[in-house]
């Protein structure tokens, strides 16, 4: 069954490390909350392929129109793919994005895995605005935000 | 050697002196280096050390025993008192000071020694301990290292900081005398944990002390104490919780404890107390913001502030909860004595107790974001172990394993609120946990066995139940329990067939029983007085358990019967399938039986206290060892634990949380035997998503287990031995729920995965009417 083979996949996955290169939660006003990739030398990298996704970003969200945020998803799906990697996105109702980036090389990862990594991403987050110590706005130093998404990144090579 | 007379402080101080140099632990002899060392820093001519070496008789012996340690620090006092070092002189000095040890130089004046009588009002423990041995948490080393005995110089201090502290916290003067060490003892020495901020917090805590007033912030000030009124009160008291605290863990590394976490009685009780200070319902919620305020004023950088909220944080709700809020602070104060904070939350933190009622449940859904993942992670053991644990000590008060508990238990209220955290709420999952039926006095019991024995029809599966007739709750839940048990028997019935004896009294029984079984599925809320004891199926579960049962039966023919004929205490019924139906009796001697079972079980669940059912499931397993000695099981716990049992049941029972009250079911189940089976098993009956093919056999296996306990044997009266059996068949049953309870989790996970999977799958399918 599939959800089975989801289920393997992940737990293959995790067991593999074969998840994201690049996490990035980017706050409404299109400035980095927190980001953070592996290997390390490429962050500069990523930092711009974050940026430019914010614009695929944009256009999807604001192509709902009238329907407004209920029937808005909020995985939005591959937002565009080059020949190293591919640019995943996700966007709160609080208009908070999440960009995953994944190598292109990575075909083992399935949409699904996707959708639980942004899920994950976004129980982690939800915890974070829970701490009343955390103000919106500022960087996310949580450590448990921190731990939660080394699990998803890919074991540095 | 010369007697030698200690006052109580000498005592302490001298104990803990010598624990100091005991640095190879052998709890008789001082290592030598060490106690030199010590005598050096008593900062006398070295011949008198020498003297006083021999006097005490450590260069005839070759080394340092506890009594040549002694003498030698009385001498030691002696002589630091100018008076001449004569062994007649230990026991004729009075009032002696304390030795005095200045092991290095800071801008710490070396203190008096004298000890003032005043102290002596406050407390036995006047004396500065010195550092106890290193703990294996040596963080850093303070730059200077001060040993000092008693209270310090500045007289006024104590008569200002005690009868501030004192008429102001609930923490007796010990502690307060606890503050008074660390105080001194700010400057550590290699051996003590604090680091350096803890030495400059102490810094400020002097200098708070030389104040004539323990200013408001002492304990929380950089450098300097500001004298914030308001809040003085708690800072005080926040640095006698502190000092305690350290202390405590102190004292507790070097008392061999392995939990430096643990909070004292002390502590929790000021914890409390400033709980109440913000919030008075000791079961309510603190609020971040409040929470967020409380902990500024402890001057901890935020980060560091956050990252205790985020341990201390639980259930991730954004409030706090009295435990939550004892483990955040227990946190700070550790935190600002030097201890670093740990990456997870230590498991003595970990919320036992949990203010479970439906009110404070709902809070913890709201901020649930609806995805399915997380409740599971996030509800960990938070609601059902403390009740358990609360319970528990009541059933037994000897033990002492159950020492955390007994001391968080509380009202029989918490019961409830147990049961509405383990309500099953996730009908999606098909975990079922072999649901305990509350236990009975072994009368009962005994009525119960017969009951079983005499049903002739029983292919109903209500048939072979017998019940109180008060009772009614219980007899349907009897009837379920053996319609379950007798499903996964199979064969139960025939060898109770056999049995035929006080038939007629227990049929008309089991009739009344079947009807009201029928009618009254619902008594969620049925008031806790003990229900009677639910049957016990394990009797049919195989024929050792009813020749078991046949032969204490015949052994107690009509025991005391109080109540007329009272169900015996089941053993824990299979765990039900998955697939359920909501009727109250199918009456199939299938799965769907057992389903049918755990449909109606989960609602008669709740009335069976089921703490009752464990301890009679205990006396099932214990029963197979040769339970000839005619133990009787003692009534009394049966009965407590009937009464708490059905406690938590109805409360589970009301609350219909998903994986959340699953998690802590299964938890609560790890922990005590307990009710959360069947909170699960209502979960299963409401929808049935997934059906694991898994799980059938699984509670089949159990039933097997189940059905091999024999019949709790009647007690001849002994009650402590009784107690005693009892405990280590509850031990024995709770490991094997324990193993049950892991399997179940790891059941659990795997559904909620697929269930995740599915319904991304479902997601994906639905049209897309965006983008």
């Amino acid at each position: 069954m599939e959800h089975t083979q989801s289920r393997d996949a992940c737990w293959h996955s995790r067991h593999h490390s074969k998840m994201a290169v690049c996490i990035a939660v980017i706050a409404k006003e299109n400035y980095p909350l927190y980001i953070r990739s592996v290997p390390v030398q490429n962050e500069l990298k990523f930092h711009y392929t974050v940026h430019t996704s914010l614009d695929v970003v944009e256009e999807k969200i604001s192509a709902v129109g009238k329907a407004m945020a209920d029937q808005r998803e909020l995985y939005l799906g591959l937002l565009y793919p080059t020949e190293d990697y591919k640019v995943y996105g996700y966007v709160t109702n609080s208009k908070v994005k999440f960009v995953i980036v994944v190598d292109s090389s990575n075909t083992s990862l399935r949409d699904n895995e996707i959708r639980s990594m942004f899920r994950k991403l976004h129980n982690s987050f939800t915890d974070v605005m829970c701490n009343p110590f955390y103000n919106p706005g500022d960087t996310i130093q949580s450590k448990a935000f921190d731990s939660m998404v080394s699990a998803m990144m890919v074991q540095a090579s | 050697m010369e007697s030698l007379t200690l006052t109580d402080v000498e005592q302490k101080y001298y104990s803990d002196l010598f624990v100091y140099c005991d640095t190879d632990n052998t709890k008789k002899v001082a290592s030598n280096g060490k106690v030199l060392d010590l005598f050096r820093a008593a900062q006398l001519p070295s011949d008198v050390v020498l003297q006083i070496t021999e006097l005490c008789g450590a260069t005839r012996l070759g080394h340092f025993g506890r009594s040549q340690f002694y003498i030698a620090l009385k001498l030691i006092a002696v002589a630091q008192s100018g008076l001449p070092l004569r062994v007649e002189s230990l026991n004729s000095v009075k009032d002696l000071p304390l030795p005095r040890f200045v092991v290095a130089k800071n801008e710490q004046e070396a203190r008096h020694t004298a000890m003032y009588p005043d102290l002596e009002n406050q407390g036995p423990y006047q004396g500065v301990i010195p550092r106890p041995p290193a703990r294996g948490q040596v963080k850093k080393v303070s730059a200077h290292e001060v040993i000092q005995p008693c209270v310090p110089t500045v007289e006024p201090q104590p008569d200002t900081t005690s009868p501030v502290v004192s008429p102001h916290h609930s923490p007796p003067t010990s502690p307060h005398a606890w503050r008074k060490h660390k105080r001194q003892a700010s400057g550590g020495n290699v051996e003590r944990p604090p680091v350096v901020v803890a030495g400059a917090v102490w810094t400020p805590f002097r200098e708070s002390q030389s104040g004539p007033v323990v200013a408001g912030d002492g304990m929380w000030s950089a450098h300097s104490p500001p004298p914030v009124q308001e809040s003085w009160e708690n800072s005080s008291i926040r640095t006698v919780a502190s000092v305690a605290t350290a202390n405590e863990i102190q004292r507790q590394s070097s008392s061999g404890y392995d939990d430096p976490w643990k909070i004292t009685d002390e502590q929790r009780q000021y914890y409390i107390n400033q709980f109440k200070t913000i919030q008075p319902d000791l079961n309510g919620f603190i609020p971040g913001s409040a929470a967020k305020e409380f902990f500024t004023k402890s001057k901890l950088p935020i980060l560091e502030l956050s990252h205790i909220w985020e341990l201390s944080d639980f259930d991730k709700d954004g409030a706090l909860t009295l435990d939550e809020f004892c483990a955040a602070f227990h946190l700070v104060v550790a935190r600002k004595n030097g201890y670093d904070l740990p990456e997870k939350l230590p498991e003595s933190l970990m919320p036992k107790l949990i203010d479970l009622d439906d009110s404070a449940e709902v809070p913890d859904q709201a901020p649930d974001v609806g995805y399915s993942g997380s409740p599971v992670e996030v509800t960990p053991n938070k609601s059902p172990m403390p009740s358990l644990n609360q319970t528990w000590p009541d059933l037994n008060q000897g033990n002492e394993q159950w020492e955390t508990f007994s001391e968080r238990s509380s009202s029989s209220q918490t019961l409830t609120q147990f049961d509405s955290n383990i309500a099953p709420a996730d009908p999606d999952t098909a975990i079922v946990h072999p649901v305990p039926i509350r236990m009975t006095p072994s009368k009962i019991h005994m009525q119960e066995m017969e009951l079983k024995r005499t049903g002739s029809d029983h292919t109903h599966p209500t048939s072979p139940l017998m019940a109180k007739p008060p009772e009614l709750s219980e007899e349907t839940k009897l009837a379920t329990s053996m319609k379950f048990v007798t499903v996964n028997s199979g064969d139960g019935y025939s060898s109770s067939d056999s049995y035929t004896s006080d038939q007629d009294p227990i049929t008309s029984v089991v009739t009344r029983q079947r009807s009201n079984s029928g009618t009254s599925p619902e008594g969620l809320k049925v008031v806790a007085a003990p229900p009677p004891p639910p049957p016990r199926p394990n009797a049919s579960h195989s024929r050792s358990s009813s020749l078991d049962m046949n032969r204490n039966f015949a052994a107690h023919p009509t025991g005391p019967q109080q109540s007329g004929v009272v169900a015996c205490p089941p053993a824990i019924p299979p765990r039900p399938l998955p697939t359920q139906t909501s009727g109250p009796h199918s009456g199939h001697r299938s799965d769907e039986g057992l389903a049918a079972h755990s449909t109606t079980s989960p609602q008669q669940i709740p009335e069976q206290p089921n703490f009752a059912d464990f301890s009679q499931f205990q006396a099932f397993a214990a029963s197979d060892q040769p339970n000839d000695d005619g133990e009787k099981h003692p009534e009394s716990l049966p009965v407590e634990k009937s009464t708490e049992g059905a406690g938590p049941l109805r409360t589970v029972k009301i609350d219909n949380q998903e994986e959340r009250a699953a998690a802590t079911v299964n938890s609560a189940k790890g922990s005590i035997m307990a009710p959360p089976p069947k909170p699960v098993r209502r979960r299963l009956k409401s929808e049935d998503e997934l059906q694991d093919e898994a799980l059938p056999p699984k509670s089949n296996v159990i039933a097997t287990v189940l059905a091999t306990l024999p019949s709790i044997p009647r007690s001849v009266g002994k009650d402590k031995k009784a107690i005693q059996a009892s405990i280590r068949r509850n031990k024995e049953t709770n490991t094997v729920l324990a193993r049950l309870n892991s399997e179940l989790q790891q059941q659990l996970k795997d559904l909620l995965e697929e269930r995740i999977s599915l319904e991304v799958q479902l997601e994906q399918l639905r049209p897309f009417s965006h983008l």
